[in-house]
């Protein structure tokens, strides 16, 4: 196996997963407003009365959206900056009830209410402000490869993707972009974790997503991935909302642009993607609205 | 005990069959213990493979996803997938043409067509509505369906002519001789079968997988993704033991079933045994 | 929907159904292979041989294919199995079918009553003869509807690789959603129609077979 380890170990790290869990894992310290006054009859005074709020965030991208299994609780960059806007409603991070929305239910999710909210590596596209709100850009970020240790040298970039198997999401446009523009052999798997375990074991060679994603699992083990190049698209992640929702859009552009100039924008990515030893990147400048 | 392929064997033969059995016993506990030891030194079985079952709060999820999403899932399928059968078959055994072809089509749609092909266009078509668990049950509902409606038709079929002709005889109308006498008499007879679609659905509850579901599957992935246990294979197995132990009891249930009805002198609706090697 | 989204569609369900009837092709193959060897063992006279395949048959048909995919395309890579994705596929749909191949074996051998193989013994045919004259031609004529079954099942069966990293017809319909939204309806019918008629061909290769060894009963 790629990760070979002791029983000592194992149990040592399990032990020390349970109790992270228990801990809650970094910016317990979010902001929560008092009691905060929204126009009755908008989304945000619904929820704050309500005092709790569902939002939508991936489960099974370390760095950005994560849940250690068996925890009740995810940890992430996304996480963190959910909290910040909750605690602007007046919520505390106990009440949010978080649920897993994987790439594909994002927008169903949102549209039917099953979510209030979706911070899930949510990239800002027309396409999606045709059905959904998209509150952004909090971060910027860009198709890029992971590749092993071994062959960071080998594969520098795009360019050296010609037959080459490359992993990511089913259906997802990064497979698309690597597979017509740089003749790549695809490999569809679920989820990038999955993708990750393969390249890890070998099977395929390179993961190709969002860097921000990739970063995530190089800082796991970062002796053994290597995330390379330049990005090659630009991904620029928003926060999803019920569409023609002309009052929510306001309060979360405004959320975060606080975020940004208050320090909980540092304090979110550094307890998290920061963790890798990246430095929390430039605040992007927020679109002025949010549909298409 | 004389086969088709072989004659009662005598006293030699006896004493020679001994001999072979004994030798592909060992052969087979050295290939197993080869293929063990093989698991062992790479690490897939070792203790610490398994220490994420020995946490409560992942038995515990395990568990949970087991109860409310994997058999809640398979249960609630089966029962829509019996009334739509129930309903599927009546429309093949009608007589006017425009009802029995619409119902044959149907029937013969949803069983050519793969299961999972089905999830991923209910979920991308609906799944705004739907959500993952009912993208999943619905499927199933139309797959497991469609084939107990075959079930359901075979085993009203199944029913002794002279029971209709009698009831036709004192005047009850089509509908009624299929409500009142055929079905009920059908119905006990197709039990065991019902009980083996059961088991296939179960499996197939696992495709929900793919438009992320919750269930035991997404609960083991979880687990062999966390990079202190990385345990893909021990996960793998034990998901593949809890499946087996549920399924093979299904299995004897069906069996049992079957044969208390030839003591009692029904004959039990084969399920084609194909039918169970439907989509995973 | 324009004529730029057909000719897409024709060439990407093509595309998909060379490697869905590639992962059936070799799947089917190994599947009646190892099946058949498996119903041997079920019927054979040496108790350990009998248990072996009563084992297998209960374990891989009670497991989930999903799940034996996970254990051979995640887990086994674990111990350095590295095959391709294709392989590991065909090997995982393989074994899973084997034990329903297997069944079909075993019940085809069991319709032929004894008396047959005594009778073909009583006219002087050796072993080999009365399997070969006698024994195969009635189970081969008895196996070969449900066997047909399980081949169909197969068939949709190999969609489950699309999960797994094969680039197949199923996978297909992700992959054209994502390019052309609204043609969900299309694409499905598209790659239904495909499977249909793979289903159809192999019934009809079936009827065929049991029309030919067919002898009035």
């Amino acid at each position: 196996m790629a990760l070979k380890k002791t029983k000592a170990f194992a149990t040592m790290a399990a032990l020390a997963l349970t109790l992270a869990a228990c801990g809650g894992g970094g910016g317990d310290d979010v902001a929560v407003e008092d009691s905060p006054e929204f126009d009755s009859g908008t989304t945000m005074a619904e929820l704050a009365d309500a005092g709790k709020v569902t939002i939508g965030v991936k489960f099974d991208q370390p760095g950005i959206g994560y849940m250690p299994p068996g925890a009740d609780v995810p940890e992430g960059f996304d996480i963190e900056m959910a909290k910040i806007v909750a605690g602007k409603l007046g919520i505390a991070p106990e009440d949010i009830t978080w649920k897993e929305t994987v790439s594909d239910n994002r927008e169903p999710f949102l549209e039917n209410g099953t979510v209030d909210l979706v911070l899930a590596s949510y990239s800002i596209t027309p396409e999606r402000r045709e059905v959904v709100g998209q509150a952004g850009p909090y971060y910027v970020t860009g198709q890029q490869l992971l590749v092993r240790e071994e062959d960071k040298d080998k594969i520098t970039g795009p360019d050296d993707l010609e037959g080459v198997k490359t992993c990511s999401v089913t259906g997802s446009t990064s497979i698309k972009t690597v597979e017509e523009e740089f003749g790549a052999e695809p490999v569809p798997f679920d989820t990038y974790s999955a993708c990750v375990t393969q390249l890890e074991n070998g099977s395929v060679d390179v993961v190709t997503t969002d860097g921000a994603i990739l970063l995530g699992y190089a800082a796991e083990t970062p002796d053994e991935l290597e995330v390379v190049g330049e990005a090659f698209s630009e991904e620029r992640y928003g926060i999803g909302f019920q569409k023609d929702d002309a009052e929510m859009c306001e309060f979360l552009t405004t959320t975060l642009t606080d975020s940004f100039e208050d320090g909980s924008y540092d304090e979110a990515f550094q307890s998290t993607l920061g963790e890798s030893g990246v430095e929390t990147p430039e605040p992007p400048a927020v679109d002025e609205g949010c549909t298409a | 005990m004389s086969t088709v392929l072989f004659d009662t064997p005598g006293p030699r033969a006896l004493a020679r069959q001994r001999i072979y059995t004994v030798i592909t016993a060992v052969v087979l506990g050295a290939l197993l213990a080869a293929a063990l030891w093989q698991l062992w030194t790479k690490e897939m079985i070792t203790p610490d493979q398994w220490v994420a079952f020995t946490e409560p709060r992942i038995l515990v999820a395990l568990l949970e996803e087991l109860v409310v999403a994997t058999l809640a899932g398979a249960a609630v399928a089966i029962v829509l997938a019996v009334a739509f059968g129930a309903v599927f078959a009546a429309g093949r055994l009608a007589d006017p043409a425009w009802i029995r072809l619409p119902c044959w089509a149907v029937i013969e749609f949803f069983r050519a067509v793969p299961l999972l092909l089905m999830i991923y266009v209910l979920f991308y078509g609906f799944g705004s509505t739907l959500g993952t668990f009912w993208s999943l049950v619905l499927a199933l509902m139309l797959y497991n369906g469609s084939v107990l409606a075959e079930i359901f038709r075979a085993g009203i079929q199944a029913v002794p002519k002279g029971q209709s002709e009698a009831a036709y005889a004192i005047g009850m109308t089509k509908s009624q001789v299929l409500v009142q006498i055929l079905a009920p008499q059908a119905l006990r007879s197709m039990l065991p079968a019902i009980i083996s679609q059961c088991v296939v659905a179960l499996k197939d509850t696992t495709l929900g997988f793919a438009i992320g579901a919750s269930g035991i599957v997404d609960v083991g992935e979880r687990i062999y993704l966390a990079r202190v246990y990385d345990n893909p294979f021990a996960v793998g197995i034990v998901l593949a033991a809890v499946f087996i132990v549920i399924n093979y009891s299904l299995s004897r249930l069906a069996v049992y079933l079957e044969s208390r009805m030839r003591q009692q002198g029904t004959q039990a609706v084969h399920v084609n045994e194909a039918e169970e090697a439907q989509p995973a | 929907m324009g004529p730029e989204y057909f000719s897409e569609l024709i060439s990407r369900l093509a595309d998909g159904f060379v490697v869905t009837l590639q992962l059936l092709g070799w799947s089917l193959l190994f599947s009646t292979i190892i099946g058949t060897a498996l119903g041997a063992m079920r019927v054979s006279p040496l108790a350990p041989l009998r248990a072996f395949g009563t084992a297998y048959v209960n374990i891989f048909r009670n497991t989930p294919l999903v799940v034996l995919f996970l254990i051979v395309v995640v887990g086994l890579p674990g111990i350095g199995f590295l095959p391709s994705f294709f392989w590991r596929a065909v090997m995982a749909l393989s074994l899973y079918t084997a034990a329903f191949v297997c069944e079909c074996v075993r019940s085809g051998v069991n319709t032929v009553e004894a008396g047959q193989a005594e009778a073909a013994r009583s006219i002087g045919m050796d072993f080999g003869q009365s399997l070969r004259f006698v024994v195969l031609p009635q189970a081969f004529r008895a196996v070969i509807p449900p066997l047909a079954s399980v081949y169909i099942a197969l068939t949709k069966n190999t969609s489950v690789a699309a999960v797994f990293g094969i680039t197949e017809a199923t996978y297909q319909l992700s992959n054209l959603i994502r390019d052309f939204p609204g043609s969900l309806w299309v694409n499905f019918i598209g790659i239904a129609l495909g499977y249909i008629l793979i289903v159809a061909v192999i019934s009809a290769i079936a009827n065929m077979f049991e029309r030919r060894v067919g002898v009035a009963a």
